[in-house]
């Protein structure tokens, strides 16, 4: 199944869904991470907590966001995350740019990568760092299309 | 001073209390006796026991579980060989919110953070050849905390200990799964039901077991302050009192099985004044407000955990000085019994080897360093004594507002704590961010190439393992009496039966952990976030 594309432009900010798969309940950076990105001028929706990777998409497809930003404590991120971009790319929303944060060792990191996660921040990393990024990433995927 | 000017503009503590250059004795930072006490009197200021640690060290107890059954139990005997003294078990997610290894929701998560339980036979095998008379143990479990206290009290029958031996805590705190960790099952009603059935039961059954370990760890992990950890605290643990005494218990009836649970974070001081603000608060709560007449009720006796969330993955080794001073700090606030986390934990779950040194950590200061040897040794210390009263009354004012808001229930309901923690740790992260707030490693004193140590890692053929040995269960097990004890479980929670003879009778059935909580969901329904 197809889904209509939105159109990226000047007057339409960067919408962001900030996610928690899984069982994990610490949201406490999933939190900063959302506010942080409000404050940086982005449109940002939070899922809440428990939600499975399939509803993740669904929600990312139904706002029509430009990120996923997926964060999880547990250790089940080498499950939940690939699990994610291979249900965008089934529904061939893999425009949608991934990216991932959390307790994750940075072992795991190139695992996630070849599995479309773009880039995965973990503790240390400025929530500016992480909006730049944003930025960049989507502003390199808009001179694609 | 102009020759002498200082570091900063001010010097403030994590709750933002302003930190003088000089205490000195006053009327005002009390350095009367009759307000601090003295050891084992109200109001406990000083410690509730009279020789505290001269007498016996803290429990050290380290948190652990991952993977099978097996694996875990193989962990508790090695930290019990290295001289632990009492055992502390994780369990993974799914267990923690009532679902079997099986469910579509467990995928990924089973046995990550935790061992994973789905039955009395897990629980069979991760308890197998510990003496449940000679250790006591403390349970990881809230929501579900009555099916998994269900399941210690039929091992225990099994070994051959009867309930009124056994000694152990479970968390049971559901009030701040709500506020600050997220593993709900149920809404706040019903759940408070479960924990005062819990009371009940064990009052009259397993006398000498902690029914609920009240938590300020996971509000503070949250980002809280500690003068928000210690209100939040015990502003839930009057909910729970008021609770109880509202379902007809007598308050010194349950009281004295109440336990506490406190974090232990960087500012050494603050947190030392911390542990005996809140036993001196909470001394006067139960005495004033409740009435309770028994002095077991009036102590506030507590375990601490070292703060995960003041580690840094950025140079693990740092972090065993950050625990050794945080476990310092317990331990000087009168701590009953300790978790010292290991040193690899902001990466993932602890090595066999970091785990050993966290304990060790303990062990060096309970018998090397000599802080032992005498009862609160800071007792007196102008600093102490008046940041000891400056966190009561701040505390104090904050549990009078959630009052105002109707209680710890009310407030919670309507997101209260939860965006007061919000706030506090937006600020704090703003605070690292601009470098204002230094964390050794992470925003300064960095590394160009760090290097990274072994972790541990839970073998991914474990969950379908798990997923096999639950459904053989259900496939061998008699079905009939499972679904006759379950129902009996229906009938009792549409009612007002004490559940826990119920959860017994379903456990020994070998109903599982996820069957159990869907009946009560099917009564109860679950808690939706505000």
């Amino acid at each position: 199944m197809k889904r209509k594309k939105a159109v990226y432009g000047m007057n339409r900010p960067i919408r962001v869904l900030v996610a928690k798969p899984g069982l994990d309940g610490h949201d406490r950076g999933a939190l900063i991470i959302a506010q942080a990105l409000r404050d940086e001028g982005m449109e940002v929706i939070y899922t809440g907590l428990r939600q499975s990777p399939a509803q993740i998409v669904a929600t990312a497809i139904q706002e029509d966001v430009d990120v996923i930003g997926l964060s999880c404590l547990s250790g089940a991120h080498n499950e939940l995350f690939p699990e994610v971009t291979r249900l965008l790319k089934e529904q061939g929303a893999d425009d949608i740019i991934v990216i991932g944060g959390g307790v994750i060792p940075k072992e795991d990191i190139p695992f996630l990568k070849q599995h479309g996660i773009a880039e995965v921040f973990t503790s240390g990393t400025t929530t500016r760092e992480t909006a730049e990024f944003i930025r960049q990433a989507v502003k390199t995927r808009e001179a694609r299309t | 001073m102009a020759k002498f000017p200082e570091r900063k503009q001010s010097f403030v503590t994590s709750s933002g209390i302003e930190v003088d250059r000089l205490y000195v004795g006053s009327a005002e930072n009390s350095s009367d006796w009759e307000r601090i006490g003295f050891p084992g009197e109200y109001p406990y200021t000083r410690g509730i026991r009279p020789t505290m640690y001269r007498g016996r060290f803290w429990t050290m107890r380290q948190y652990a579980g991952f993977g099978s059954a097996e694996e875990t139990n193989r962990r508790f005997r090695y930290l019990l060989e290295q001289g632990q003294t009492g055992l502390s078990v994780a369990f993974d997610l799914p267990t923690q919110i009532g679902y079997d290894s099986d469910h579509p929701m467990a995928k990924g998560e089973v046995g990550k953070v935790g061992v994973a339980i789905d039955s009395l036979e897990d629980m069979e095998r991760l308890l197998e050849g510990i003496p449940l008379d000679q250790v006591s143990t403390s349970m990881t479990i809230n929501a579900p905390a009555s099916v998994l206290l269900a399941m210690y009290i039929a091992v225990g029958e099994k070994q051959g200990v009867p309930s009124h031996q056994l000694r152990g805590t479970i968390q049971n705190d559901i009030l701040k799964e709500y506020i600050a960790r997220g593993t709900y099952i149920f809404p706040p009603q019903p759940s408070m039901r479960m924990i005062t059935d819990v009371f009940a039961y064990c009052a009259e059954h397993v006398p000498k077991w902690n029914t609920i370990s009240i938590s300020g760890y996971h509000i503070r992990e949250a980002g809280s302050t500690a003068v928000q950890e210690v209100a939040f605290t015990l502003a839930n643990g009057i909910a729970y009192v008021e609770a109880a005494v509202k379902a007809g218990l007598d308050v010194d009836q349950f009281a004295p099985r109440l336990s506490f649970f406190f974090n232990a974070h960087n500012h050494f001081f603050e947190e030392i004044a911390k542990f005996r603000a809140a036993r001196r608060l909470w001394a006067r709560i139960m005495r004033e407000r409740f009435g309770a007449r028994d002095p077991r009720s009036w102590q506030l006796r507590f375990h601490t955990q070292t703060g995960g969330s003041t580690l840094t993955a950025q140079q693990p080794d740092n972090n065993i000085v950050r625990v050794t001073l945080q476990a310092l700090a317990a331990v000087l606030g009168g701590t009953q019994s300790l978790h010292t986390n290991a040193r690899d934990e902001a990466l993932a779950l602890p090595t066999e080897e970091s785990a050993r040194i966290a304990l060790r950590t303990q062990q060096i200061i309970a018998y090397e360093s000599g802080v032992a040897d005498t009862v609160d040794p800071l007792g007196g210390s102008y600093f102490v004594e008046a940041l000891t009263d400056r966190i009561e009354e701040e505390a104090v004012r904050y549990i009078q507002q959630i009052d105002d808001l109707g209680g710890a229930v009310a407030a919670v309901e309507q997101g209260y704590m939860q965006r007061e923690i919000h706030r506090v740790a937006l600020e704090t992260q703003r605070r690292i961010e601009s470098g204002e707030e230094v964390v050794v490693g992470m925003n300064r004193f960095q590394l160009k190439d760090e290097p990274q140590p072994p972790l541990h890692r839970v073998d991914p053929a474990l969950e379908r393992k798990q997923v096999e040995r639950v459904q053989s269960l259900r496939a061998r097990r008699d079905g009939q009496r499972v679904h006759e004890t379950l129902a009996a479980l229906k009938r009792a929670a549409e009612g007002t039966d004490n559940l826990m003879p119920h959860i017994l009778a379903c456990v020994k059935a070998y109903a599982t952990v996820g069957e159990i909580c869907h009946a009560l969901r099917d009564v109860f329904g679950e808690y939706q976030p505000v």
